[in-house]
């Protein structure tokens, strides 16, 4: 079982915890076949989704994770506010309380902010993603989609290819990479390419043909305009022209090689359209993959719950 | 650990059980067998294998995890939170005979899960119970339709169930001094 009864970053889980969602995930995706896909595990359960940033894919995935599971869902999309980050949130967990929800869904723009919540409200809290910090249910997706087709995580050559500076995604995925004994690669512009990475057991490069060669698995992420407050590229073509994975440079990978991206994909910026939707591409089922992880993390989470009663 | 059933007694009681199956229901078309997690599974192909070789027809077999359907899951700070498996109905249950197959029969809150799960995957047009022991003790208004062996048991006694294919050797055991969960 998981020993914390939150799920606030990649950082806290062991690699005995990551098998355990991953290998209960992989019981989940057969719910999504059936004809009725819903099971009654979550029934009388109040799960709330606080995102104060906007997502679409992440918070509809988690609705139906937890539809799925007959939990009763109440989402609430905070706008973004001139109010200060910190009133923001101290406001909201008081009106959480309130209801009494026994799980809190939460995205926000301030890395650290599911941390805060988890101090202050006695609901478990997942993390959602939290600024440039973390997005352990992203990353638990990937390792799923990643083992589904390799079998396996260890020994094998993981190239995260764009924005690395600002994305969690990035700092969830290497250290659930790391954890599990794979080989990962790190690319990015010196202007995008985080400093602490090395410290990850990382292998950063600024050559995508270096971090493609052979790899087992390549994930692209996407240049986070909107985080962007400098000039951190000259232009999106020649970031393309440099970074942009193309079907030329797919070539240099395995021949098995799995073209992954988190979404949403900037076509033309970071991933050529015919990669995108190309035969290497696992990009779709990334998205399927993250409604069964999602149930397996609340499925465990909420035992975890009743046992600390 | 007293015996209470070896493998030949097993084995008999299994053979008997498909052939009350041959007889109510008049062979073996539309029928299904269906096995819980987890020593319902392997009992429920050999009883498919037992079908086969008295009647020369194949009865499709597959298996059911009742985890995300169990009513205690959420209430009681009973152990690990149990491991959740696939569950493998690879044809349609609707329409069809479902014979659902466990080891132990002891409160039925197990076979209501069961039922409940079963029932989303569509519907079948009867479903009968088979356990390889029927230990008493019910909970809710659940009746076998074939029993292997009917063991009077304690409370305080405990059922175990050991299969070839996943403790290395058959029996049934009754122990008397652990108190079940």
């Amino acid at each position: 079982m998981l020993r914390s009864r939150h799920l606030l970053g990649i950082a806290d889980l062991t690699p005995d915890e990551i098998t355990l969602v991953l290998d209960t995930a992989e019981a989940m995706t057969e719910i999504a076949a059936r004809p009725i896909k819903k099971v009654p595990t979550l029934r009388g359960r109040t799960v709330v989704n606080l995102f104060f940033e906007p997502s679409t894919r992440t918070r509809t995935s988690f609705e139906v994770a937890e539809k799925r599971l007959s939990a009763d869902t109440l989402s609430i999309a905070v706008a973004q506010s001139s109010v200060t980050k910190g009133e923001t949130l101290l406001d909201t967990v008081r009106n959480l309380e309130a209801m009494a929800p026994d799980m809190i869904v939460m995205r926000h723009a301030s890395s650290g902010a599911p941390h805060l919540l988890a101090r202050l409200c006695r609901s478990a809290i997942i993390n959602a993603g939290d600024g440039m910090h973390e997005h352990p249910t992203q990353a638990l997706l990937d390792a799923f989609t990643i083992r589904e087709h390799k079998k396996r995580l260890a020994g094998l050559k993981v190239a995260i290819v764009g924005d690395l500076l600002h994305s969690r995604v990035l700092r969830s995925n290497v250290q659930l990479l790391n954890k599990m004994g794979a080989d990962v690669w790190a690319c990015a512009p010196s202007t995008l390419m985080p400093a602490e990475l090395p410290r990850f057991g990382v292998t950063a490069t600024a050559s995508i043909d270096d971090a493609v060669a052979g790899a087992d698995v390549v994930m692209m992420l996407r240049i986070q305009h909107e985080r962007m407050h400098g000039h951190f590229i000259p232009s999106t073509r020649e970031y393309f022209t440099l970074f942009g994975l193309t079907a030329d440079r797919v070539r240099r990978a395995k021949p098995d090689v799995i073209i992954m991206h988190p979404g949403p994909m900037n076509r033309g910026v970071e991933i050529d359209s015919d990669v995108a939707d190309g035969p290497y591409s696992v990009i779709l089922e990334q998205v399927t993959n993250g409604v069964a992880v999602r149930m397996a993390v609340l499925y465990l989470l909420a035992g975890h719950e009743a046992q600390a009663d | 650990m007293p015996q209470v059933m070896d493998a030949d007694r097993m084995a008999r009681a299994l053979t008997r059980i498909a052939h009350e199956i041959l007889e109510r229901n008049r062979g073996t078309s539309d029928l299904a067998l269906v096995g819980i997690r987890t020593r319902g599974v392997p009992l429920a192909r050999r009883i498919a294998h037992a079908l086969k070789e008295i009647n020369h027809e194949e009865v499709p077999t597959g298996a059911l995890d009742i985890t995300l359907y169990r009513d205690d899951l959420m209430r009681h700070a009973v152990g690990p939170q149990p491991v959740v498996r696939r569950t493998e109905i690879p044809f349609s249950i609707d329409d069809k005979r479902i014979l659902l197959v466990d080891d132990v029969l002891y409160t039925g809150r197990t076979i209501r899960s069961a039922l409940d799960a079963l029932i989303d995957f569509g519907r079948p047009r009867s479903i009968q119970l088979i356990v390889l022991v029927d230990r008493g003790h019910r909970e809710l208004p659940i009746k076998a339709d074939y029993v292997g062996k009917n063991l009077p048991t304690s409370l305080r006694q405990s059922v175990q169930v050991r299969l070839q294919e996943i403790d290395g050797e058959d029996g049934v055991l009754l122990d008397d001094d652990k108190v079940e969960a």
